[in-house]
């Protein structure tokens, strides 16, 4: 939680030396408070004052960094418990939990399968973020399987075993690549800390109950274990849910530094279907690092896309670039379908046109990102902005005839809009998936 | 240093609303189906009661619908023609709890049916099946100030949920619906003020406010889920922090936009059925009392995971 101006004037010397710049000490707090100025303009803070001071200011979530390269995701440094408080940050990791107790061969198939699931949705690309590899079988299996594994994928790793030598040996091999180790656990906190530390690696830290994982956490602090992710094991969706919301509550009202760390969640169940509905929950519900077992892409699909949802801003929609698009080989002949700038509204328009094999032109008008009947409601897509757009676009440049087609849902306004721009109107169909079969009417 | 748990304290209460009447109720339902009631956010169940599960209505309609889906109709198909048949088929393979049906016939643009028809139509479904009803118009506000009146009193003390009200028209239908002993569904675009507004305006013509269900207006996984998601969210914070104007349960018509998306229609049956399933799951968590759906596996799995919320 911030701090106060107030609170930072009682850390400070309060001498109004005014070496700092400012008038008064108090001055000084007042900007601090504002990140305006930086605490090394106070010659006379004392190291206590100042590592309070610091502390305070880092964010009450930690941002944690797996993986290396291309590859690297990060999460934490969430600030709120709503996502139209503000928004929510870092979208959470999404990985899959592979076995060493599989064949070969179904190891290096999961892995090609995992490797392309990657989808584009509204002009962005939707990619899972890891793979983990969990010890079943023997210790040395564990590093066979990893030495199989490691060289065919770039994602990002992890490391799930229970066995400390094992895990040694597998990041002595995996050396750079900074993986996700699972986990330590009051059992063996010592040497998997030992681990963590020398490797310089992200740790989960694992206790099924709030007050013990914090009093580890902060035991692992303390050893020089600062990059870390929570776990608090198999429960029943509305405990792992109390939870989530408990360690997001904690880290962000009541600075709980302890807990204030990503959290991990593993769902594995046989039906894709139910796998998919728990994991959803957990992507909407504070989930740092969400593991599954699935890797059919319908699922993927479904989980990456619901993740974009629950972490676009609320205030800043997706949006493209207002203009006049073509689409194929285009003519001065080729039809110009008018909709909105809305991510959304455009690129199932664009979808659409594409599917038609008809070369045809978009006109994406301005309406600060607003769907077509939300931007009509709101008077963002009225004949005026319209025809704004035809001339600032210069579509008569673009095209010989006079003619557009606007989307079913504002058939209303045609006449107006003809009587505004000058363009004749054709009212096409009201959702996207009716636009080939009208264009080839056209 | 123990851990002291941040727990919220909420004056709120989510008003219950109960669908169907029952014999000693003065209709003919073999039960009755109450929901909202909650007094925390979605489960969280240490923080207040939640004393009903979400639940899930079966969609059917008095027309064969035009543009479901062939993964829809290789269900539904056989059944389309006859909407008794239909909602059988629910209740008996599917085990429907409550049944929504669609007077999309109606619009003019559609079958153009009669009032009487349609008022026809639902005396014998209420006939047919004992589970309680929803029933919605077709969306042309003329049209339904014709037949939503005669379908109130055609089931007349069932105490049917039905809609829809908006800020544009509403009179009519709270004038029927409190005439003859229904619930109704106060539509709003996607906004939380229209949605207070609306139940203001219903709530000062005299039917209470423990009558109304909210339909937020969804958008789909991909869709614009995240607008409904987060109107959700902070309707429910404001109705439990004491707002009774906005605490009523929400209805989602989770189905009709789950099947419109590209994904589902295109991607085959198995991307279909989880973007139903997972559009439903974001919005229980958000604060989803009724949901409206197709697909029976999408719902057989949803009612499952409701289950396994439940489980303590």
């Amino acid at each position: 939680m911030a701090i106060s101006g107030l609170d930072i004037y009682k850390l400070l010397p309060k001498t109004n030396c005014r070496e700092c710049g400012f008038a008064t000490c108090l001055a000084f707090a007042m900007q601090l408070a504002k990140k305006a100025v930086s605490l090394t303009s106070c010659p006379y803070l004392t190291e206590s004052s100042r590592r309070a001071l610091e502390a305070a200011a880092l964010p009450p979530i930690k941002l944690i960094s797996i993986g290396e390269g291309e590859t690297r995701f990060e999460v934490g440094n969430e600030t709120v418990m709503f996502r139209h408080e503000e928004k929510f940050h870092r979208p959470c990791g999404i990985g899959f939990i592979i076995d060493d107790a599989l064949s070969d061969s179904e190891i290096l198939q999961r892995l090609e399968k995992i490797n392309k699931l990657r989808f584009e949705r509204v002009g962005q690309e939707l990619k899972v973020n890891l793979v983990a590899l969990r010890q079943k079988a023997q210790h040395k299996r564990f590093i066979e399987a990893l030495k199989l594994f490691s060289g065919k994928t770039n994602l990002a790793l992890a490391l799930m075993s229970d066995e400390p030598a094992a895990l040694k040996e597998a990041l002595l091999f995996l050396k750079r690549r900074r993986p996700l180790v699972y986990r330590a656990t009051a059992d063996n906190l010592a040497e998997v800390s030992r681990l963590a530390a020398e490797f310089k690696t992200p740790l989960v830290v694992s206790a099924a109950d709030l007050e013990e994982l914090s009093k580890l956490s902060a035991e692992l602090t303390d050893m020089g274990v600062a990059d870390l992710v929570l776990d608090t094991g198999d429960k029943p969706v509305s405990q792992k849910l109390w939870d989530l919301t408990q360690i997001r509550r904690q880290a962000l009202q009541k600075s709980n530094r302890s807990l204030g760390y990503p959290v991990l969640v593993r769902v594995e169940k046989d039906d894709p279907y139910e796998e998919a509905i728990e994991a959803a929950t957990y992507i909407a519900k504070y989930a740092g690092i969400v593991l599954v077992k699935g890797i059919e892409s319908y699922e993927a699909l479904s989980l990456l896309t619901l993740r974009q949802n629950i972490y676009t801003d609320p205030q800043k929609p997706l949006q493209v670039e207002p203009k006049l698009y073509s689409v194929g080989q285009v003519s001065d002949k080729s039809p110009v379908l008018v909709t909105t700038n809305f991510s959304l509204s455009y690129y199932t328009v664009l979808g659409e046109v594409e599917a038609s094999k008809i070369p045809s032109y978009i006109l994406s008008v301005d309406t600060e990102g607003m769907s077509v009947l939300t931007a009509w409601a709101a008077e963002k897509f009225t004949p005026e902005k319209i025809s704004e757009s035809i001339n600032k676009c210069a579509l008569k440049d673009a095209v010989a005839h006079k003619k557009i087609i606007i989307p079913g849902y504002v058939a209303v306004i045609s006449g107006e809009l003809e009587d505004a721009s000058g363009w004749e109107v054709t009212v096409g169909p009201k959702e996207a998936a009716g636009l080939p079969s009208f264009l080839k009417k056209l | 240093m123990a851990t002291q748990l941040a727990k919220q304290n909420w004056s709120g209460k989510i008003s219950t609303l109960t669908i169907g009447a029952t014999k000693e109720q003065g209709g003919t339902r073999a039960h009755a189906v109450e929901i909202g009631g909650e007094e925390s956010l979605p489960f969280l169940f240490p923080e207040g009661a939640i004393p009903n599960k979400p639940r899930i209505a079966f969609e059917i309609w008095d027309v064969p619908p035009k543009d479901w889906t062939e993964e829809l109709v290789r269900h539904y198909g056989k059944v389309f023609l006859d909407p008794l048949e239909w909602a059988q088929m629910c209740v008996k393979d599917y085990k429907a709890e409550l049944l929504c049906l669609r007077l999309q016939g109606a619009h003019p643009d559609c079958a153009d049916r009669s009032a009487d028809k349609e008022a026809q139509l639902v005396g014998r479904l209420l006939k047919e099946v004992d589970v309680p009803l929803i029933i919605c118009g077709c969306a042309d506000d003329t049209k339904d100030n014709l037949v939503l009146p005669a379908v109130c009193e055609a089931a007349k003390a069932e105490r049917c949920l039905i809609g829809s009200a908006s800020q544009d028209n509403y009179k009519t239908l709270v004038a029927s619906v409190m005439a003859d002993g229904h619930n109704i569904i106060a539509e709003s675009p996607i906004d939380i003020n229209i949605a207070k507004q609306l139940n203001i305006l219903i709530s000062d013509m005299g039917l209470h406010l423990e009558r109304i269900a909210i339909n937020p207006t969804i958008g789909a996984l991909g869709y614009g889920l995240e607008y409904a998601y987060s109107i959700m969210e902070r309707s429910r914070l404001a109705a439990l922090s004491g707002d009774k104007t906005v605490a009523s349960p929400f209805i989602c018509f989770v189905g009709q936009e789950a099947w419109r998306a590209k994904e589902a229609r295109e991607f085959g049956p198995q991307q279909g059925i989880i973007w139903e399933a997972v559009t439903a799951t974001a919005l229980i968590q958000a604060g989803a009392d009724l949901l409206v759906m197709r697909h029976p596996e999408a719902v057989k799995k949803v009612d499952r995971y409701i289950e396994e919320l439940f489980r303590r």
